[in-house]
């Protein structure tokens, strides 16, 4: 197990990247810090870099500046091999002819473990993730996500990596068993305690899976937190719109004398108190629409008309158009939803108020 | 122009692949196909489009029987989910290529693939080559491209399953938007109940070769017909337990019983089956019928948290919004809101409540 700091960070898949030109970089410059033991999600669109930091943490891929410290030894230079990782990818990577327990069992015998050893941990690592029943099966027989079940087991089953690195782990499984392994890798990580580094671009795998997501957009972090930081004070508008389902609901704005951000000439009340320092930006109010909700009788809010509304069990999500603007809202499943013309109300500590995309302090 | 298949059945030797199967699906309408990978989700769209023969039944089309009729001969258009382009193509000339096969007109197609460009935001890319875009850019490039085409059926096979998670999302929202005024009939395959709520319309759950229900999807959502379709529609898994009706009561574990509805206290005593889905069991004392259990394991997602409790030798799973955290291994108390219990009978069949 390792601390892992990334120093300085920079990558370009071009011979000769110029510093100046941000399109050469597919990672710009970059620092962060993970400690012992941590669970942490590289979380982006396809494109955003993750998978880049991902490879050169793993040592697949050199960084063009920068270093990669694994408990303050520099491993920047170091195969894979010589990192003492474990890997699980995106697809099922299993040896068809072996049994279960001798998939589980590769990554140890490789390393000259001795043979009582390595029967002890394929059992406790086959019991972890329900896999005892088909030790002695072939794997070719499995299902795929029986397979990744073994990927997953293979790279769990060595306790003295630094680290296990995740690489969409979950994309190919189906929604009833992903949310079966999903649970199962919370609660390794809970029991071994080794750092983990999972990469996706699906928002429920991250958050419910790390305690830190690091967010990324065109090369660059956005935002490193808590899920609970990015749901309710997402730094960058970027962040707002990713992480929510539907993502924040983004209203420009302007900023009056009075430093009150308004909309369509409606003052709305937010978690900025004096938003004047924004003045002279490009202003946004924005609101999850979990916190928003329609007005009671006697309530003032925002004037809006109803366009459309879908059912999704749980809850219900509002399409509510003011002029131009689309305003999404959701309703709870036994919640009050008006027909057609409505008033939305704001929940003031979770309006935030954004300038040229960063968030107003 | 509406679907209809007749008693279709898929049988290879002694394999049932599709059982036979009834269904008039919603005209110019949108219908999903919902269930887990071998459902027979892919088959019985392939047995739709024609791509197949049914061993019996038949297949009917506008009030023609096309049974046997190949595709070729007929406007469908189907999307894989593993899409397909021609490589040595631009994206445009990719987008256009069934409007030339058809002969449209040159401002006529320049029209329809910048309009289905615009919306799959693939318009700053139209002059590249699929090997120049991302897995995700070359998808949108081929659901494009079967879009574009004027088809009285469209069959989508998974189609948003290889996409970014906010790229399926808009897409969800878009598609039901995209055919509405299109007078197309749509289905639309997928492994995941929430999608198939997004998209309204008409819903058909799927479980081993059978089509289990088929009606609007909030209805199918919140009134299954039986457990497996129960099951199949629910994202998080719904909560099953094994109980017992005992006069006027419904026992689920010493200390842990309620009022039976109405309807079911006339049944005779025994074992009957409860499901709860995870929203309707809320964490603290709440109103609901109380229980205590061990936490197995606590995740927060951001706006919703999951609780994962150990109560009658069984696994439940309470979902609620906000932030509630629970230490593992420790006694926590949750609230069954019973009321939208749902009950089944020893085969799995709706006890009606």
């Amino acid at each position: 197990m390792a601390q892992i700091h990334l120093r300085a960070l920079r990558h370009s898949y071009r011979a000769r990247p110029r510093d100046e030109v941000m399109a050469d970089w597919a990672l710009r410059e970059l620092n962060l810090d993970w400690r012992n033991g941590g669970a942490y999600a590289l979380l982006g669109p396809s494109g955003c870099g993750k998978s880049t930091l991902l490879n050169i943490v793993s040592g697949l891929l050199r960084p063009t500046h920068g270093q990669v410290l694994f408990d303050e030894r520099d491993v920047t230079g170091l195969e894979p091999g010589e990192r003492n990782i474990a890997q699980v990818f995106q697809f099922p990577v299993v040896y068809d002819t072996m049994t279960v327990a001798d998939n589980l069992a590769f990554p140890l015998r490789n390393r000259g473990l001795p043979e009582p050893q390595v029967r002890s941990r394929v059992r406790e690592i086959a019991a972890l993730l329900d896999l005892e029943a088909t030790l002695d099966q072939r794997a070719a027989g499995l299902t795929a996500d029986g397979k990744q079940k073994i990927s997953l087991g293979r790279g769990l089953v060595r306790a003295d990596v630094a680290a296990i690195l995740f690489d969409e782990p979950l994309t190919v499984i189906d929604p009833h068993l992903k949310w079966r392994l999903r649970s199962k890798l919370k609660e390794l990580h809970q029991r071994l305690g080794v750092t983990m580094i999972y990469v996706t671009h699906d928002q429920t795998e991250a958050l419910t899976f790390a305690d830190q997501v690091v967010v990324m957009d065109n090369g660059q972090v956005v935002q490193a937190g808590t899920p609970v930081e990015l749901f309710e004070r997402p730094r960058h508008t970027f962040v707002g719109h990713f992480i929510g389902s539907p993502g924040m609901n983004l209203l420009p704005c302007e900023i009056d004398a009075a430093g009150v951000a308004r909309f369509d000439g409606h003052a709305v009340p937010t978690a900025v108190a004096d938003a004047s320092a924004a003045r002279g930006k490009l202003t946004q109010i924005g609101v999850r629409p979990e916190h928003l909700r329609f007005a009671r009788a006697g309530e003032t809010g925002l004037p809006v008309a109803i366009e459309r509304t879908s059912d999704l069990g749980r809850v219900t999500v509002v399409d509510a158009r003011h002029g131009e603007q689309l305003i999404k809202v959701l309703v709870a499943e036994a919640g009050h939803l008006p027909s057609r013309d409505a008033s939305l109300v704001f929940d003031m500590r979770h309006t935030q108020v954004y300038a040229d995309g960063w968030i107003v302090e | 122009m509406s679907l209809e298949l007749r008693e279709v059945t898929l049988r290879d030797g002694a394999d049932v692949h599709i059982h036979p199967t009834t269904l008039a699906l919603a005209p110019q309408g949108f219908n999903t196909l919902l269930g887990e990978t071998l459902a027979g989700k892919t088959t019985l769209l392939r047995l739709m489009a024609g791509l197949v023969k049914p061993s019996a039944g038949s297949v009917w089309f506008g009030g023609r029987d096309v049974t046997g009729v190949a595709v070729q001969q007929r406007r469908v258009s189907m999307v894989y989910q593993q899409f397909i382009n021609y490589p040595n193509f631009s994206v445009f000339d990719n987008i256009a290529s069934p409007l030339r096969v058809a002969g449209t007109s040159g401002a006529d197609t320049q029209a329809r693939v910048g309009r289905i460009a615009e919306l799959l935001k693939l318009t700053p890319l139209l002059d590249r080559k699929p090997a120049e875009l991302s897995g995700g850019q070359q998808q949108r490039c081929a659901l494009a491209r079967a879009l574009v085409k004027d088809a009285e059926l469209v069959l989508l096979d998974e189609p948003l399953a290889n996409l970014d998670y906010k790229l399926r999302e808009s897409l969800r929202d878009e598609l039901p938007r995209l055919f509405a005024d299109r007078g197309c009939t749509v289905v639309y395959a997928t492994t995941e109940p929430a999608e198939a709520l997004m998209l309204g319309g008409h819903v058909a759950t799927m479980h081993a070769g059978r089509i289990t229900q088929f009606g609007p999807a909030a209805a199918v959502y919140r009134d299954p017909v039986d457990l497996t379709s129960a099951r199949v529609f629910s994202d998080p898994p719904i909560n099953v337990a094994a109980a017992r009706k005992r006069g006027e009561l419904i026992v689920l574990a010493e200390g842990v019983q309620w009022n039976a509805p109405g309807a079911l206290r006339s049944l005779p005593d025994g074992e009957i089956t409860v499901a709860l889905r995870p929203h309707h069991v809320r964490p603290g004392p709440q109103a609901g019928v109380p229980v205590r259990g061990r936490v197995l394991i606590s995740e927060i997602s951001g706006s919703e948290s999951v609780v994962h409790f150990a109560l009658a030798d069984g696994a439940w799973v309470s979902l609620v919004n906000g932030i509630h955290s629970h230490p593992v291994g420790q006694d926590a108390a949750f609230a069954l809101d019973v009321a939208q219990c749902l009950y089944f009978d020893a085969a799995g069949r709706r006890l009606a409540a």
